[in-house]
């Protein structure tokens, strides 16, 4: 295209009234390599623009990611109150049964005792019982 | 819309929103932050987005509005910081992308300009969309555009010719 053209264009694209299309021609001239010496800034500012739309988003986007999230906490909140609820019964059923194992054997221990008694008692007895035998067994 | 008409629809101009979100955020990594949260959004509200007639225009006002709360938050955030005098603050990003020898002086001179104007740079140079669709994208008259993005390439055209004399004298 012609110098003048160009020129012509810049002070349009300047003045913010060129169209798109204009505007890629003057994209497309500043990117070659006859560029006029005077016009040199405008090289930069164009490259500048056609470098900058090259520039890509590189990262996998996730839609879904944080609503997961909210799904498997929810899961993990309710499986550990579970968990933590069935422990609390365990614990409470085991005290529980100590206790009742700890007031049987306390009945136990004083039925023993009582018993102990008895057994003493009884021992009198033989002793009462030997002596008579001897007594009785005598004669014989 | 299901998944595979939104995967269709919306994904396309994923980069574009990327774009935009990296020109307002400037760093690449709150650029992709906000690119993620904003499709998710997208896919949120995917029964709702056949109501519009440019879910891409829609989406770009999203990004918008987007950034500039995101914006307005870390400079919240950067007056606390200052408040308990710690130095690193939302300047030293900017330093460093300053820095940077790789950055062109165009992106330089584009940051700088005003947001309204850095934002239609971005839509017509860059993404060269119509001035109807940004009219639509960001609710302000075509005239008005016009004359936003004139006075922006201006901008960037006087500023290179000073730093381009700099570099010779």
């Amino acid at each position: 295209m012609e110098l003048v053209n160009i020129e012509k264009l810049l002070e349009k694209y300047l003045d913010a009234e060129t169209s798109i299309a204009e505007e890629n021609e003057l994209k497309t001239y500043f990117s070659g390599a006859h560029v006029a010496p005077h016009l040199e800034e405008y090289r930069e500012m164009f490259g500048y623009f056609s470098a900058s739309k090259k520039e890509k988003f590189t990262k996998t986007i996730q839609l879904k990611s944080r609503k997961l999230n909210w799904k498997w906490l929810s899961v993990a909140a309710s499986a550990v109150l579970l968990v933590s609820v069935y422990t609390g019964y365990q614990k409470n059923q085991q005290e529980k049964a100590e206790k009742i194992y700890r007031d049987t054997q306390f009945a136990f221990n004083m039925l023993s005792a009582n018993l102990n008694k008895g057994t003493a008692a009884i021992s009198e007895l033989q002793e009462f019982e030997t002596t008579t035998n001897k007594i009785l067994k005598q004669p014989k | 819309m299901d998944q595979s008409e939104f995967l269709k629809k919306v994904m396309p101009f994923k980069d574009k929103v990327f774009r935009l979100a990296k020109r307002l955020l400037v760093s690449t990594e709150e650029a992709e932050d906000a690119t993620q949260e904003l499709y998710f959004k997208l896919w949120k509200n995917k029964s709702k987005l056949s109501d519009y007639n440019s879910i891409e225009a829609f989406a770009m006002t999203m990004t918008k509005n987007y950034c500039f709360d995101r914006l307005k938050s870390k400079q919240a955030s950067n007056l606390s910081l200052v408040h308990s005098n710690y130095k690193e603050g939302g300047t030293s990003l900017q330093k460093r992308v300053e820095l940077n020898d790789t950055v062109s002086l165009v992106h330089k001179l584009i940051e700088k300009l005003p947001e309204q104007q850095k934002i239609i740079i971005q839509l017509r140079d860059i993404e060269q969309y119509e001035f109807d669709e940004i009219a639509e994208m960001l609710n302000i008259q075509p005239t008005a555009i016009r004359v936003s993005l004139s006075r922006a390439r201006k901008t960037i055209k006087e500023q290179l010719i000073k730093q381009h004399n700099y570099g010779i004298s």
